[in-house]
C-alpha cells in the first residue's frame, strides 16, 4: 500500500452536516444559532462557498407562500393535487408555515427578491391553481449572503470531503460518517452525535441526450451518494419510482425557464406555434403532455418569446443569461438562437431522483427525522414533494434545530471498528489496483443502461433486464481502477449511481399502476389504481442485505381535498391543440 | 496531472497570477477539474465541466474562458 492510502484522519463533532449546498448551510446556521455551544461541522465534496444548486443564484423562489397571495392550506392542497395525492401533508405544511419567515430572513441577510412599488413581494402565478412564484431577477448572490452567515457564526467547514458511508452504532443510532479527501486521498472517520444529510438529488442517474456525463440538469456533484448512504445505514427511502424528468433547453439541458418568461408573456408551443398545455408549472402530468407532444407529429416543443417587445426580451436575457445557469446566452449564441426572432427548442431531461422537483427520496417526518435515530435529511434528498430551494432551506433549518436537541446530553455513540475497516478497504481498492476498468467507461455504460431500461414509458420486461445489467455492472465495479484521488471520487460515485438505479427499478416494478404523469408511466399498467396504490412505496435494506419493498399508508390529510379538485392536474392539455 | 485535449475551459496564462499564489478557480470549481500542471500552470485536468461559471466569475484577472463542452454545443 502506498503512503497516501494508509493515512486515516479522525475528526469529531456534535452535529455533522453533510452537503454544503442549499439545505446544509441552513441546517448548520440554525443549529449553531440555537445552541452556540454545540460543535457543528459542515462538509462538502466541493467548496461550500460555491457548492450546490444555488452557486450562481436562482431565477425565482418556485414555492413562496406569502400572505395576501396564498395560505399554507392552499399551498398544501395544490402540492397534494399536483402529486396525485401521495404526499406527507404534515411535512409540506411544516414548510408552508415557515416559508414566508425564511424569505424575510434571507431578505434581511441581503438576498434580493422582486418587490412591487409598495415594497411588497411581487408574487406571480405559474402553478395551475394558485400564485407561488417569487422572481429573483438579482438573485445571483444568494450563496454569498448565506456564506457570510456561516462565517459570522464561525461554523467549522471542511471542503473536498466526500462522505461515503455513515457510521452506525450497535443500537442502530447514527454515529458519524466516513469520508474520502478527494485531494489528498486520506480516509477520514468523523464521529458525531447527529448527522444531517443534505447531499442533494441523484443527478447523474440517466445519461443526458448529449452523451456528456456532466451535462446534467442537476449539479453533477450530486451523484446520489446520500440515497446510497441512507439506505446502507438502514433508513427508509420513499417514492423512488416517482422520477424527476424536466422540460429543458435541448442539449444545453438547463431550464429555459418558463417560470421566468411566463410572467413576461412567454409560453410553451408545439411546432405549429400552438399552445398545448394550460400551465408551465413542472408536474408529472405536464411532462406527460410535453412528452406526448414531442413524440407526436406536432413536435418538437419550443419556448416562444419572439412575440415579445425588444425591451422585454432584454429584461429576460438579463435574468436568464446572468443567474442560475449563466451560460445559457453563450449556448444560444453558438446555435444562433435569438429570443427576438427564434423559438427555443426544448426537450426532456434524463431521469433523476429529486424530492425538490418531484416526490421521492429519504423518508422524513415533519421534523426532518429519517427512520434512523439521529439521522436527518433535508433538501432534494428527502421526500417532501416539490420542495425546491426554499423548502431545502426550511427543512435544513428544521433539521438543524431538531438535531441540537437530539444531540444535547448524548455522548458520542460507539461503533464497531469492523465498519471502518470494511469501508476503508472498499473506498481505497480502486487506487490499489495495478490495472482495471476506467471509471468513465463504467459510468457511461451504467447511465446508458439507465436510459435504455428505466426512462418512461416504463415496461416491466425492460426494467427486469435493466436489473440484470445493473447487477453485472456491480461486479464490474470490483475491477475499476483509479489513478489518483480525483478518479477515486468518481469511481465511488458510480457505486451510489448503481444503488439508485437498482432501487429505482425495484420501486418502479413494485407499483403496478401508472401515476404522476410521465414520472411513473407504465405502458403495461396504464391506469391509475387508487384502490391498491393510494400509498407510498418504500424501500429499506433488509436483514439479508437485500432491498425490502413495502407500502406505507398516506396519513389522513390535515388539509382536505375535494372530489371536484383532486384531478385538476390531470386536465392540463388544451383540448383544441389535441389531434 | 492528466490533461484534456481541446479543453472547453481555457486559461490565458499571460493574465493568470497562479505564480503569485492564486488558486481561486481551483478552489471554487465544484467538480474539481482545474489543477496546476508540472510547470505550475492552471489547466483543465478532467473533461467534467458543468459550464456553471464560478471559476470565471471569481478569477481576479479574468484569465478564464468557459466554453460550452463540444458534445452539447
Ligand atoms: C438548474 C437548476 C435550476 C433550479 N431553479 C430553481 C428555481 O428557480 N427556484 C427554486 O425554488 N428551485 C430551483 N431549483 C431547485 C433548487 O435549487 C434545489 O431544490 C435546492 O437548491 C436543493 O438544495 P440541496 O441542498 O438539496 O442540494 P444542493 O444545493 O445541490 O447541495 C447538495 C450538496 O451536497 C454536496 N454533496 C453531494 N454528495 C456529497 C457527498 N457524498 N459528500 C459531501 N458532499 C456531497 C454537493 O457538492 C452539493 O454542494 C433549481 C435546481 C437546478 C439544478
Ligand atoms: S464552469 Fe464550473 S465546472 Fe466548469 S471549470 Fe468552471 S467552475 Fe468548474
Ligand atoms: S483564478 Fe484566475 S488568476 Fe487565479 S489561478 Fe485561476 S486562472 Fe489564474
Amino acid at each position: 500500500m502506498s503512503a497516501i492510502t494508509t493515512a486515516i484522519r479522525q475528526m469529531e463533532t456534535d452535529v455533522l452536516v453533510i452537503g454544503g449546498g442549499t439545505a446544509g448551510p441552513l441546517a448548520a446556521i440554525k443549529a449553531k444559532e440555537k445552541a452556540p455551544g454545540t460543535r457543528v461541522l459542515l462538509l462538502d465534496k466541493a467548496n461550500v462557498k460555491r457548492a450546490g444548486a444555488i452557486a450562481e443564484g436562482m431565477d425565482s423562489v418556485n414555492n413562496a407562500v406569502i400572505p395576501g397571495y396564498a395560505t399554507p392550506e392552499q399551498y398544501v392542497k395544490e402540492i397534494t393535487i399536483a402529486n396525485d395525492g401521495i404526499v406527507n401533508q404534515k411535512a409540506i405544511m411544516a414548510y408552508a408555515t415557515r416559508s414566508y419567515d425564511m424569505i424575510r430572513e434571507l431578505d434581511s441577510w441581503g438576498v434580493k427578491f422582486e418587490k412591487d412599488e409598495t415594497g411588497a413581494y411581487a408574487v406571480k402565478k405559474v402553478h395551475h391553481m394558485g400564485a407561488y412564484v417569487l422572481p429573483m431577477p438579482e438573485g445571483h448572490a444568494i450563496k454569498k449572503f448565506i456564506y457570510k452567515q456561516i462565517r459570522r457564526l464561525g461554523i467549522a467547514v471542511s471542503n473536498r470531503l466526500i462522505a461515503t458511508r455513515l457510521l452506525v452504532a450497535p443500537d442502530g443510532r447514527i454515529a458519524g460518517t466516513m469520508a474520502l479527501d478527494s485531494r489528498s486521498g486520506e480516509f477520514v472517520v468523523i464521529r458525531a452525535k447527529a448527522v444531517i444529510l443534505c447531499t442533494g438529488s441523484a443527478g447523474r442517474l440517466g445519461l443526458p441526450a448529449s452523451g456528456y456525463l456532466f451535462g446534467t440538469y442537476e449539479n453533477p456533484c450530486n451523484a446520489g451518494d446520500g440515497y446510497s448512504m441512507a439506505y446502507h445505514a438502514g433508513a427508509e427511502l420513499s417514492g423512488l419510482e416517482c422520477f424527476q424528468i424536466n422540460p429543458l433547453i435541448k442539449d444545453y439541458n438547463g431550464p429555459a425557464c418558463a417560470y421566468v418568461t411566463g410572467p413576461f408573456g412567454g409560453f410553451t408551443v408545439n411546432a405549429k406555434g400552438e399552445r398545448f398545455i394550460k400551465s408551465d408549472y413542472w408536474s408529472g402530468q405536464m411532462m406527460l403532455e410535453f412528452w406526448r407532444e414531442l413524440e407526436s407529429g406536432n413536435g418538437p416543443v419550443f419556448l416562444k418569446l419572439d412575440h415579445l417587445a425588444d425591451e422585454t426580451v432584454t429584461r429576460i436575457e438579463n435574468i436568464l443569461h446572468v443567474t442560475e445557469r449563466p451560460t445559457r446566452g453563450l449556448f444560444h449564441e453558438g446555435r444562433h438562437t435569438d429570443y427576438r426572432s427564434d423559438l427555443v427548442e426544448m426537450h426532456i431531461s434524463e431521469i433523476g431522483l429529486c424530492g425538490g422537483h418531484s416526490a421521492s427520496g429519504v423518508w422524513v417526518d415533519e421534523n426532518a427525522r429519517t427512520t434512523v435515530p439521529g439521522l436527518y435529511a433535508a433538501g432534494d434528498l428527502c421526500n417532501v414533494a416539490h420542495n425546491y430551494m426554499m423548502g431545502a432551506m426550511v427543512f435544513g433549518m428544521i433539521a438543524g434545530q431538531d438535531a441540537v436537541d437530539y444531540a444535547a446530553g448524548l455522548d458520542l455513540p460507539e461503533f464497531d471498528a469492523g465498519q471502518v475497516e470494511r469501508e476503508h478497504a472498499r473506498v481505497l481498492a480502486p487506487l490499489e489496483r495495478a490495472e482495471g476498468l476506467d471509471p468513465t467507461d463504467v459510468e457511461y455504460k451504467l447511465r446508458r443502461m439507465v436510459n435504455d431500461y428505466l426512462q418512461p414509458p416504463k415496461v416491466t420486461r425492460k426494467m427486469e433486464i435493466g436489473l440484470d445489467r445493473f447487477a453485472e455492472i456491480r461486479e464490474d465495479l470490483k475491477r475499476v481502477k483509479a489513478g489518483n484521488p480525483h478518479e477515486l471520487m468518481r469511481a465511488l460515485e458510480i457505486h451510489a449511481i448503481v444503488d439508485c438505479a437498482e432501487l429505482a427499478a425495484r420501486a418502479s416494478l413494485f407499483r403496478t399502476e401508472s401515476r404522476w404523469g410521465l414520472y411513473h408511466y407504465r405502458s403495461d399498467f396504464e391506469e391509475r389504481n387508487d384502490a391498491e396504490w393510494f400509498c407510498f412505496v418504500e424501500v429499506r435494506k433488509g436483514p439479508d442485505g437485500k432491498p425490502e419493498i413495502f407500502k406505507r399508508p398516506v396519513d389522513p390529510y390535515i388539509v382536505p381535498v375535494g372530489d371536484d379538485e383532486r384531478d385538476a392536474y390531470n386536465q392540463l392539455r388544451i383540448e383544441t391543440a389535441a389531434e | 496531472m492528466p490533461k484534456v485535449n481541446q479543453p472547453s475551459v481555457t486559461i490565458d496564462h499571460d493574465k493568470c497570477i497562479a505564480a503569485k499564489g492564486c488558486r481561486t478557480c481551483i478552489d471554487v470549481c465544484p467538480t474539481d477539474i482545474l489543477a496546476l500542471d508540472e510547470e505550475g500552470k492552471v489547466h483543465m485536468a478532467y473533461d467534467q465541466c458543468w459550464y456553471c461559471l464560478p471559476c470565471q466569475h471569481d478569477c481576479p484577472t479574468k484569465a478564464i474562458t468557459v466554453a460550452i463542452p463540444y458534445l452539447l454545443r
